[in-house]
């Protein structure tokens, strides 16, 4: 069965590592036992208030005050139940947690609103990700601004990443496919839309794809030189002149007077927004919404080269 | 005094004018005070479900954009938790009942208890001040270093939930002394109805546990104003403790909620099947201790935000205990209910929904504290679903059917029990088909506090939103059916249900303090014979 076809129509979604089967096989568990205590209180109740109703008013009742012996056994049997889902819970926990050796590793770098990846090779990507079939990945996680959650439903597990510290997660994945990351703790406006993909492949795919680095080798300015031919040439100069936008010629650290009669100065954070949200400040003498977003088609590599780049041209 | 009786003299109508009311020392006018602003919080906050379920109708912007729909979001959780469901029992009703319960004139504090009440409006006027002016987003659980880093309006929702606090822990001292002082005579701990014990036990946890919030919420102002680095990263801080601080009281906020709850069900079962309860020392002992094992499971609310393994273990089992009292409760009720008389006026209906709803909240919290189990469930909608169970459907269950059971007494009137059992039936269903799909759109993985979703969560979003309007309908009705009851009910006499407890023994609405001839006890509080 293809995992993709199958998430819509099963009430977990594909288990895509062995630790995700062991997952589905104690939540299997608890849901009869829970059926089961759920069927005899509700069943209990019903039938007593159905057999047990009033027929006369002022009938009597009989006083039974307790029970030790019935009192014994629903405090003792529910605590022999819980403390075996306990044992079970603590041992896939710990299956959870217990990081492999030898692992592919990758770091993972999480701000609002996207995930980067990073491999030891340099190679560097957002919003999708590409690992091998069959071996152990371990993701080593931190965050630049609040709080965020990796999240895979395939693999059952989640940690938080959280700002100035690391914290790391794992899996083995046994099977092909594509699979959703979701971003599990609230980050603000676009917590929902904080989406990432897992590309479970083979070993030579993956050699091939982490090969294909198209900025491998090159600097933070050369990256941001390829993708300025690529996406930004049409409408910006490298010299001080108006085009469709500003010439970035002299542009960094210089004070602009915006459309709405405010003072930004042009330093990264003001660029970086300038990318992804275009029309939020809106330089004065440049009409509004000619400039598209590039959000979600740049990833932050790309985004620090164009940084770089500007700084250079002077 | 039997004089004032006669002559139709009662607390509603000893005194008249608004100023009276807000200036009354009378517990039982306070009760009602409380009774008028949750449910006006109550209104607001349902609302705000209302529009939630809505945008999430379907997949994509529907009504709203990412940001309202995050102040929605915050609007609805911090609303009704801190205005609705915290004070809702232990303030409305435990302060109108516990003095009657008790066969007392009063609470032990009469000012303090007025004083209570106005820091819920002080603190109540300053967060909705604070929500709509500044639109705070950070949900009701303000983490950090989220909510250090974004707009101001979190100070001064804090500083609301701060003064709201203080009214916790003074109604809390209150009814610690007058349950040890202000007992009639004969009634030992023993003989108390096990709605108070439920209250004693709710008191402990609003008195040691609501100074942890305060303390936490000032050095969240701290850091916001003064720099001072605490919780946030960049000043040297540590997010995640803002997370143990956070939940070593809203963990036994939860129990805040849901004890008196459980002791207004054990009062209306028995009323209702007009038998003693079964167990009580094993009930009214598991209410005390679930309050003390609640300290002691704050880090199940963190088994994936980075604190240790072992923690998240050790949090685990402890959490499991809590689950042996909770059982015990629920079969003693069924128990009660064995060869009783069982009468199905509204009250019990709403108590036996809270059983049934209360059962389900039970299994998947034991789900949940399953710690390799939770690594999946963490922060999806398995949680929101779980949570609205054991509260909205617990705590709100108990609430209407608290309301049903005692508005004979508070106002003298019986309400028409066609329309309440109808309001029942709305409520119940609507709130199965709200949140039941939510426990199988968690397991599919859909996160919570999402304002968008992937398309193949649709469908059960759908319906989930159909059954919330349900609710509101259900709502509706029991809003009419209280209205129609002040206004047309037929006298109710002293005591309709035919219960047992001391309040049934005075006149419906009872005079100014209580009862004309001090009670004295001789027995326990169920002798159905
Ligand atoms: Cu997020
Ligand atoms: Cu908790």
């Amino acid at each position: 069965m293809s995992p993709a076809a199958s998430t819509a129509s099963r009430f977990t979604p594909y288990a895509a590592t062995e630790i995700a089967k062991g997952w589905d096989a104690l939540y299997a568990f608890l849901l009869i036992a829970s059926l089961i205590s759920c069927i005899l209180v509700i069943g209990g109740l019903i039938v007593f208030v159905i057999k047990y109703r009033r027929k006369v008013e002022g009938e009597k009742t009989p006083y039974i005050s307790h029970s030790t012996t019935l009192e014994f056994l629903w405090s003792f049997i529910p605590f022999v139940i819980f403390m075996v889902v306990f044992v079970w819970g603590w041992k896939l926990f710990h299956d959870f947690r217990k990081m492999p050796e030898n692992a592919l590793e990758i770091a993972v770098e999480a701000q609002k609103w996207d995930w980067t990846f990073g491999y030891k090779s340099g190679r560097r990507v957002s919003g999708e990700f590409y690992v091998p079939i069959n071996e152990p990945v371990k993701l080593v996680m931190t965050s630049k601004d609040v709080l965020h959650s990796f999240f895979v439903p395939a693999f059952r597990n989640k940690q938080d990443v959280v700002p100035g510290r690391y914290t790391t997660y794992w899996f083995q994945a046994n099977a092909l496919g594509n699979y959703q990351v979701f971003c599990a703790e609230y980050c603000g406006d676009k917590h929902s839309g904080m989406l990432a993909k897992v590309h479970v492949v083979t070993r030579e795919q993956f050699d091939e794809w982490l090969s294909n680095d198209p900025y491998k080798g090159l600097s933070s300015v050369d990256i941001g030189q390829k993708v300025y031919a690529a996406r930004c040439v049409a409408c910006h100069q490298l010299t001080d002149a108006k085009g469709v936008g500003p010439g970035w010629k002299g542009m960094f650290g210089r004070s602009e007077k915006m459309a709405d009669g405010s003072t930004i100065t042009a330093d990264e954070n003001y660029i970086r927004e300038s990318i992804l949200n275009p029309n939020a400040h809106v330089v004065e003498g440049y009409p509004a919404g000619v400039m598209p977003t590039f959000a979600g088609q740049l990833n932050e590599q790309e985004l620090m080269g164009i940084i770089d780049f500007i700084k250079t041209v002077k | 005094m039997a004089t004032a009786a006669h002559s139709g003299k009662n607390y509603l109508n000893e005194k008249s004018g608004l100023w009276s009311w807000l200036t009354s020392l009378d517990h039982k006018r306070i009760g009602i005070m409380y009774m008028i602003s949750v449910m006006i919080f109550f209104a607001i906050g349902g609302t705000f479900a209302m529009l939630l379920r809505w945008e999430l109708f379907g997949a994509g912007p529907t009504i709203m954009n990412a940001h309202q729909y995050n102040q929605t979001m915050t609007f609805h959780g911090a609303i009704m938790v801190f205005m609705v469901i915290i004070p809702g029992i232990p303030a409305f009703l435990g302060n109108f009942i516990l003095p009657l319960h008790l066969g007392a004139k009063d609470v032990a504090f009469p000012r303090v208890n007025l004083m209570s009440w106005y820091c819920l409006m002080v603190g109540s006027a300053i967060a909705f001040w604070s929500l709509f002016y500044h639109g705070s987003d950070t949900g009701w659980t303000f983490y950090t270093p989220y909510s250090v880093t974004t707009q101001n309006g979190t100070i001064w929702l804090v500083f609301g939930a701060f003064i709201i606090g203080f009214s916790s822990i003074l109604t809390g001292l209150n009814f610690i002394v007058t349950t040890h002082k202000l007992r009639a005579p004969g009634m030992s701990f023993w003989r108390m109805p096990l709605f108070v014990w439920a209250l004693y036990s709710t008191a402990l946890l609003q008195v040691l546990a609501t100074p942890v919030l305060a303390i936490t919420l000032l050095l969240l102002a701290m850091e916001r104003l003064l720099g001072i680095g605490v919780f946030d990263p960049n000043l040297g801080g540590d997010p995640v403790l803002f997370q143990h601080f956070f939940w070593f009281y809203s963990h036994p906020a939860v129990y805040i909620m849901i004890l008196p709850a459980m002791g207004v069900v054990s009062e209306i079962i028995t009323a209702f099947s007009h038998k003693t309860i079964f167990g009580y020392k094993a009930i009214a002992l598991s209410s005390v201790g679930i309050a003390a094992v609640s300290f002691f499971v704050w880090g199940h609310h963190m088994f994936v935000s980075g604190q240790s393994e072992i923690a998240g273990i050790i949090f685990s089992f402890i959490t499991m205990l809590v689950g042996v009292p909770t059982a015990i409760k629920c079969f003693n009720w069924v128990a009660t209910l064995y060869r009783g008389s069982v009468r199905f006026d509204s009250p019990l209906l709403f108590a036996l929904g809270f059983l049934f709803l209360f059962t389900i909240g039970g299994v998947t919290g034991i789900i949940l504290a399953t710690v390799g189990i939770d690594v999946h469930f963490h922060d999806t909608y398995f949680v929101v679903a779980h949570f609205h169970y054991v509260m909205v459907g617990g705590t709100l269950m108990a609430i209407m059917g608290g309301i049903y059971y005692w508005f004979p007494k508070m106002f003298g009137k019986l309400v028409n029990e066609f329309w309440a059992r109808l309001s029942f039936v709305f409520i119940f269903i609507g709130f199965n088909v709200t949140f039941f799909p939510q426990f199988v759109l968690g397991a599919m993985g859909m996160p919570r506090r999402y304002f968008d979703y992937l398309p193949e969560y649709e469908p059960l979003n759908r319906i989930s939103s159909f059954g919330a309007w349900t609710i509101g309908v259900g709502f509706l009705i029991g809003l009419g059916v209280i209205i129609h009851g002040l206004l047309r009910g037929k006298p109710a006499g002293p005591n309709p249900w035919g219960a047992k407890t001391l309040e049934w023994t005075t006149a419906s609405p009872p005079p100014h303090e209580n009862f004309l001839v001090q009670p004295v006890v001789t027995a326990g509080p169920y002798e159905y014979r």
